[in-house]
């Protein structure tokens, strides 16, 4: 079943145009990515879909209902949840508080056992619950980051370049948690550069420039379409890898 | 001085400090959840005092015969009826220019500020309005100090409110919404923080406390004047800003620092000077320590 279905997306500033009619689909418990260069319009997409802006026309549906335009909370309501670029963590509150604030709109009662289920993902973050989130490590604000989108109990899991900034060795770790949440039947809809562990968690996936989408497929398809390879592998035609 | 004088006039400055603290609150919080100085805050406590008086009014002979119900009536409904101003205020003064030039709110803060003020003078006629004398006048010595029962009940009523909104921002489910909005304005809504409700609720407890502060004043000097807004609001603005303006505990710490520093200007100097000395901790403040004294916090938001 579809869970995020999203018919002509069109989202303008002012006289700029950042996403010109995209089309994508992300069905229950499945993970899928958004490739593209810096600009093409990934984060105006996702930002759109969150509520943070409204898009210019087009359709968005979550589990069959109408949620284009609605203002970001109501959106976050209905458990469609960034974990926008850059973390934007709250830096002055605690790792407690932050979680606890991923968990908003859900029941006093849910809180807790949902503190625990994200401690069980992230134990790196138990030490810290007390710290201000703004002391932690770049890693951990990621961790934190998606913890609290966890928090939600997201319907989909919309994750920003969770990568971006990272040590190669800490954004690996990142990866492994992404394919973790995916496995665990939460649908999440991942926008990378990193084409190459984007794909490696993602089952299918779909290219974005100038904001059009001009290609779609399994992530196999992808990793091999020469277009690919050669815009965001770093491979030349024909070679192996 | 004698070391006995010495400790009335802190002992003073304490009393009308836990007002001014009060009042600041409204700054204070305002401004670290949208970053606007909210000038509007010292006519809501003239508001606040003019409103108590006219409960009095309407309690007639009820509240003489009551006094300290009436007082409670008064300060309930002022508070009241203030916060819907502070709504009103939010409403129409401030939500259309959210995303106008910080420049634009605080000019139209300033402007509300005016307007309210005339206001009451028109309304009242420029003439001072009485508060019904509802505690003994008669003072208690306590020990080297002495203290009307009237002013051991201000201080208590507002360090005890300043707790109560204290431990509401730190402990409940909406002032921790109101942190995160403070802390990060751009991502409170992705977890499903309703920003501009919250922000309102913010402008009413903001106007709530301005409230009783005006009334604790009404029942301490016993008169009120139409421009006692600007005095008040000056001093509880400068309260803000030396506690740490973004900072709750900052506001009670500023408002009792104010006040013990211009107790002991009205018994150095001629009364006229009052004005020149807050004026005074507000330009060193903001020369020698822009993030005030529990500050640091907001200095690294901003
Ligand atoms: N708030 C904004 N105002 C104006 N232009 C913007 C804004 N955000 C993004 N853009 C423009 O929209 C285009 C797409 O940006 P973005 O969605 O951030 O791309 P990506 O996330 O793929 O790097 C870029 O040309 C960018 O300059
Ligand atoms: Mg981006």
């Amino acid at each position: 079943m579809t869970a995020l279905e999203v018919r002509g997306l069109v989202v303008t500033y002012g006289a700029i145009r950042a996403v010109e009619g995209v089309d994508l689909h992300v069905d229950e418990g499945e993970c899928v990515t958004i490739l593209g260069a810096n600009g093409a319009g990934k984060s105006s997409t996702l930002n759109c879909l969150a509520g943070l802006v409204r898009p210019a026309s087009g359709t968005v549906e979550l589990d069959g209902n109408p949620i284009g335009g609605l203002p970001a909370h109501q959106v976050a309501r209905r458990r469609l949840t960034l974990v926008p670029e850059g973390r934007q963590i709250f830096s002055a509150l605690t790792v407690r508080e932050n979680l606890l604030l991923g968990g908003f709109c859900r029941p006093q009662g849910e809180l807790d056992g949902a503190l625990a289920h994200v401690l069980e993902v992230f134990p790196a973050l138990s030490p810290r619950m007390g710290s201000l989130a703004g002391t932690l490590s770049g890693g951990e604000q990621q961790m934190l980051a998606l913890g609290r989108g966890l928090m939600a109990a997201p319907r989909v899991l919309m994750l920003d370049e969770p990568s971006l900034g990272l040590a190669p060795l800490v954004a690996d770790q990142i990866f492994a948690v992404i394919q973790e949440i995916a496995a665990s039947g939460i649908a999440v809809l991942l926008v990378e550069q990193n084409v190459h562990r984007a794909l490696q968690v993602a089952a299918r996936g779909y290219v974005l420039e100038l904001g059009r989408i001009v290609l779609e497929g399994s992530a196999t398809q992808l990793l091999g379409d020469d277009h690919v390879r050669m815009a965001y592998l770093g491979h030349g035609l024909g070679d192996d890898e | 001085m004698s070391p006995s004088e010495i400790l009335q006039q802190i002992v003073n400055g304490l009393v009308v400090g836990s007002v001014y603290g009060l009042i600041a609150l409204g700054y204070t919080m305002v401004y670290g959840i949208i970053r606007l100085i909210n000038f509007a805050q010292g006519a809501l406590y003239e508001l606040g005092a003019y409103l108590g008086v006219a409960v009095f009014g309407l309690l007639g002979t009820f509240a003489t015969r009551n006094p300290i119900l009436g007082l409670v009536v008064a300060v309930i409904c002022s508070a009241l009826a203030t916060a819907a101003g502070a709504y009103l205020v939010e409403r129409v003064a401030y939500r259309p220019l959210r995303s106008a030039p910080p420049l634009t709110p605080l000019v139209s803060s300033l402007a509300v500020f005016f307007l309210v003020i005339s206001i009451i003078q028109v309304v009242t006629g420029a003439q001072p309005l009485t508060y019904p004398q509802v505690l003994s006048p008669r003072p208690w010595n306590l020990g080297p100090v002495t203290l009307t029962p009237t002013e051991v009940m201000i201080a208590v009523v507002a360090i005890a409110l300043m707790v109560a909104v204290n431990f509401y921002v730190q402990h409940t489910k909406t002032g921790r919404a109101m942190r995160a909005i403070a802390a990060n304005t751009r991502s409170a809504p992705l977890m499903g923080i309703n920003t501009t409700r919250i922000v309102t609720i913010t402008f009413m407890l903001g106007g709530a406390m301005a409230a009783v502060a005006g009334v604790l004043f009404g029942i301490n000097y016993g008169t009120v004047t139409y421009n006692m807004g600007e005095f008040g609001g000056l001093v509880a603005f400068t309260a803000a800003v030396l506690g740490g303006i973004g900072n709750v505990p900052g506001a009670l710490v500023g408002g009792l620092t104010v006040g013990v520093f211009s107790s002991f200007a009205t018994v150095v100097l001629p009364n006229q000077w009052q004005e020149a000395v807050v004026f005074g901790i507000l330009i060193a403040v903001l020369a020698f320590r822009p993030q005030g004294i529990l500050g640091e916090r907001v200095a690294d938001r901003a």
